[in-house]
């Protein structure tokens, strides 16, 4: 403890003798929290571009050919193009910074009562890795040719050829720039996973560690595991474009099925990078406005670790129709369904948390309920795609997108919003106004329903995805008011948003003080001022005397018992 | 006794298949209407756990509301009688996990997996962004003179078992008919083989399900599959080796 101690006292001498420039401070800052806040400014940044995409494409799907306000007339190469993009920029670009990052590098030392992470400089670096390669995406949209269109999973050999995907610049900067955002994430994840081993709080045991922690590491332990053949495939496919190797060409001796392997062998794992992140925000949540210790804690931790370690079995159910040999699909869909059993049983943990508690229905609490009840859905029709007899029908349909879009946006969207309004009291001190808050829950879940319900019918009625105007099959062309009613509860969604940027700027300049600890919860980054100053706690780091979630015990006056109080003496507060 | 079981489970959910694609989609192959069992089947199962879940859900959340003067409990989770609520449904959903397993692989197994003799084999050649067939013409060969060629027209006969021959020039297509419930990728430098059984005449869409470049959008084709009398009448007018019009 001694070293911890001395650490403490050269960050509060540091603050003492210099001011810092506001360069230092705020952009090339070691401290996590302002890391914290650039990666969360640039995902809602790319965020709204991502939203603005699909603005685009699916005014183009309800009104084809049409002129599309603040756009224009869309081609179908920059259908393609935008389509691809919306998908890599919402996984690569707005879940991973917002989800792991953002919240990853906000709430790991704060949680376990450190001062800040364990490698602060590789923290920056990290970051600065991640702005560059966001830049060289954006990049690769304005490059003659246009930016890459052969969608998010980039199958050669249309990404491996100019000749067939007539995007030669595009296509390379899309990989350079998806490389350098997994160079970023794996010195992130180096980071998250030493400084929750390394930096606890004095008695912080491993049953002690908010569930979130535990999900955002065990996520940069799969996303540690899984990247790699990935990168190995980037450097071949930026050989195919580049060099001209015939890494991916079959007239060269190579496979194109090889790609779709070392991709969707990363891919299907980081599903889960992205959902355990969710799943530990949401926990967190759900304890402190239900005052109620999470249901089983360690049952909960090891379903977790069971999906992470299956997660890198069931990949090639992405490819049942793509040519691998049909004996193989057998063995993926017994893998496949082995995945639902510890995910229903996480879920169904959670909802049993409820049992018993006292709830109280905030802003943030909404948001964590409303994960569950959206992710349910996005859990249930995974069945159907992951049963390789009906994935004949269903694949590479509307059906998968609505899918995976109801894993995503609760994952992405939801997580992101309910952790930020949980959080946001520590962030910067200050309360979000709750009206405008459930103004924006209910506007923006109740239109995301009604975009995502009528494509799961599009999907199961044969429509199939990236194709730019339905008009052009005959037979799917009558269900185009299923397609403007998905649009419009699109325009209507993105607006509801507005009401979430205002909410989160009028809180900053006008919103009441928070105080320390607002939620009255339990966890460390509760204890310190809000918003926590250079150094976490200056006055010496916290101790830890019990886990995260002692509400409501019997004997105590207060429904809560922080983390760091001593036993047998009454809360600060 | 495994095709027994698998008859008895298909009988018990294909009018709720029927009901859920069959009548949005025509079903149009042999093995279409399996499909839409197999999908009925997981839908049952699904969405049995999906109300029952929801129920608790909304239960939960309206039984213990916050009232004024009473306090959560503490409840750890670890307790015997409250375990096996979650218990309980964990192992009923490795039952329903094996039931589905077991369908969809006696479905795969039978589009999939074996080749049943073909009365016919077609070859499907895709590209960047067009489909051409070509059809075995009068003696029922492929690659002899009498091959009819088509583009972006499939013409196959009711009641016959065809096998298919799928190869892509360039990248990678995927030739998906959504009438047989049938989808598979093509592949460059490889001959995909499958078959399947039209069992409905009538006009439908096939569309490529695989991004295939700036056309993707418009490489469509038809699949017209006609009564014998039909197709006899439309091979003997086409089965000269020349490009067929229409």
């Amino acid at each position: 403890m001694a070293e911890a101690g001395t650490v403490t006292e050269t960050h509060a001498a540091h603050a003492v003798h210099h001011e810092e420039s506001f360069w230092s401070k705020y952009v090339f800052s070691t401290d996590h929290k302002i890391i914290a806040m650039q990666y969360m400014f640039t995902g809602i940044l790319m965020a709204l571009i991502g939203g603005y995409m699909s603005y685009v494409f699916r005014m183009q799907l309800a009104f084809p050919g049409e002129s599309v306000p603040l756009y224009g007339v869309v081609t179908q190469g920059e259908y393609n193009s935008l389509v691809t993009n919306h998908g890599t920029i919402m996984i690569f670009w707005v879940a991973m910074p917002m989800l792991i990052a953002a919240f990853g590098n906000y709430l790991i030392p704060l949680m376990i009562g450190a001062d800040d992470m364990v490698f602060p400089r590789i923290n920056r670096l990290s970051y600065q890795i991640f702005l560059i390669s966001a830049i060289v995406l954006i990049a690769s949209f304005f490059v003659p040719g246009g930016g890459f269109g052969g969608a998010w999973t980039a199958y050669p050999p249309l990404s491996a050829n100019a000749e067939y995907n007539l995007t030669p610049l595009g296509s390379t900067l899309w990989l350079v720039a998806v490389a350098l955002e997994f160079v970023a994430f794996l010195l992130g994840g180096i980071n998250f996973i030493t400084t929750l081993m390394n930096s606890r709080a004095p008695g912080m045991k491993m049953h002690d560690i908010p569930m979130v922690l535990w999900m955002i590491v065990i996520a940069s332990i799969l996303f540690m595991a899984s990247v790699g053949p990935l990168i190995a495939g980037a450097v071949m496919l930026f050989m195919d474009q580049v060099v001209g190797t015939g890494y991916f060409d079959p007239d060269r001796g190579g496979d194109p099925i090889l790609w779709q392997h070392l991709f969707w062998f990363f891919g299907h794992p980081e599903v889960y990078v992205v959902l355990l992140p969710a799943m530990g925000i949401v926990a967190d949540i759900i304890t402190t406005f239900a005052r109620k210790k999470l249901f089983n804690y360690k049952l909960i931790l090891y379903t977790a670790f069971a999906t992470g370690i299956i997660s890198f079995f069931v990949w090639a159910h992405h490819q049942f129709v793509a040519g691998i040999d049909p004996r193989m699909a057998n063995v993926f869909t017994i893998t496949t369904l082995i995945i639902s059993i510890p995910i229903a049983e996480m879920l169904f943990l959670y909802i049993a948390t409820l049992y018993g508690g006292s709830i109280r229905l905030t802003t943030p609490m909404l948001w964590a309920l409303g994960f569950l009840a959206e992710f349910l859905i996005g859990g249930i029709t995974g069945i159907f795609l992951g049963a390789s007899g009906s994935d004949i029908y269903f694949h590479d349909t509307y059906f998968v997108l609505a899918h995976f879009h109801y894993t995503f946006f609760p994952i992405a969207i939801i997580g992101f919003f309910a952790g930020v309004t949980y959080w946001f009291p520590k962030m910067f001190g200050k309360m979000m106004d709750e009206r405008l808050g459930k103004i924006h829950f209910w506007g923006t879940i109740i239109s995301f329903n009604f975009i995502f319900i009528p494509l799961f019918v599009l999907g199961a009625a044969g429509q199939h995805r990236r194709i730019y105007n339905f008009q052009n099959f005959p037979d799917l062309a009558g269900l185009q008011d299923l397609r403007v009613l998905a649009t419009t509860a699109l325009v209507v969604m993105l607006a509801f948003q507005a009401v979430f940027l205002f909410n989160f700027v009028m809180s900053l300049v006008k919103g009441k003080p928070a105080g320390k600890n607002p939620w009255k919860s339990n966890t460390l980054e509760w204890t310190t001022e809000s918003p926590p100053p250079h150094g976490n706690w200056p006055e010496g780091l916290p101790n830890c005397y019990r886990g995260p979630y002692e509400y409501s015990v019997p004997g105590r006056e207060e429904d809560y018992w922080p983390q760091n109080v001593p036993p047998d003496t009454a809360p600060a507060e | 006794m495994l095709q027994g079981t698998y008859d008895f489970i298909k009988g018990i959910f294909e009018p709720l298949g029927d009901y859920l694609i069959g009548s949005q989609v025509p079903v149009a192959s042999s093995f279409a209407g399996d499909i839409d069992a197999l999908i009925a089947l997981v839908a049952f199962f699904v969405g049995f756990w999906a109300l029952l879940t929801y129920a608790a859900f909304f239960f939960l959340i309206f039984r213990y509301r916050e009232r004024e003067g009473q306090r959560g409990q503490y409840v750890t989770g670890e307790e015997k009688n409250l375990k096996r609520w979650i218990s309980y449904p964990h192992a009923a959903i490795i039952l329903c996990d094996l039931v589905i397993v077991f369908m969809a692989i006696m479905v795969w197994y039978d589009i999939k997996q074996r080749l049943p003799e073909a009365d016919s084999t077609v070859r499907i050649v895709a590209q960047q962004w067009a489909w051409n067939f070509v059809h075995p013409g009068p003696d029922n060969q492929l690659d002899t003179e009498d091959d009819i060629n088509t583009f972006n027209e499939l013409h196959v006969e009711q009641g016959k078992t065809y096998h298919y021959e799928l190869v892509s020039k360039d990248v990678l297509h995927d030739f998906s008919v959504p009438v047989f419930r049938l989808k598979q990728d093509a592949i460059p430098g490889r001959i995909m083989k499958g078959w399947f059984r039209p069992i409905k005449a009538g006009e439908y869409d096939i569309q490529c399900a695989e991004m295939c470049g700036i056309g993707h959008g418009i490489m469509g084709a038809r699949i017209m599959v006609e009564t014998p009398e039909e197709h006899a009448a439309w091979v003997s007018e086409n089965g000269t080796g020349k490009l067929a019009s229409r």
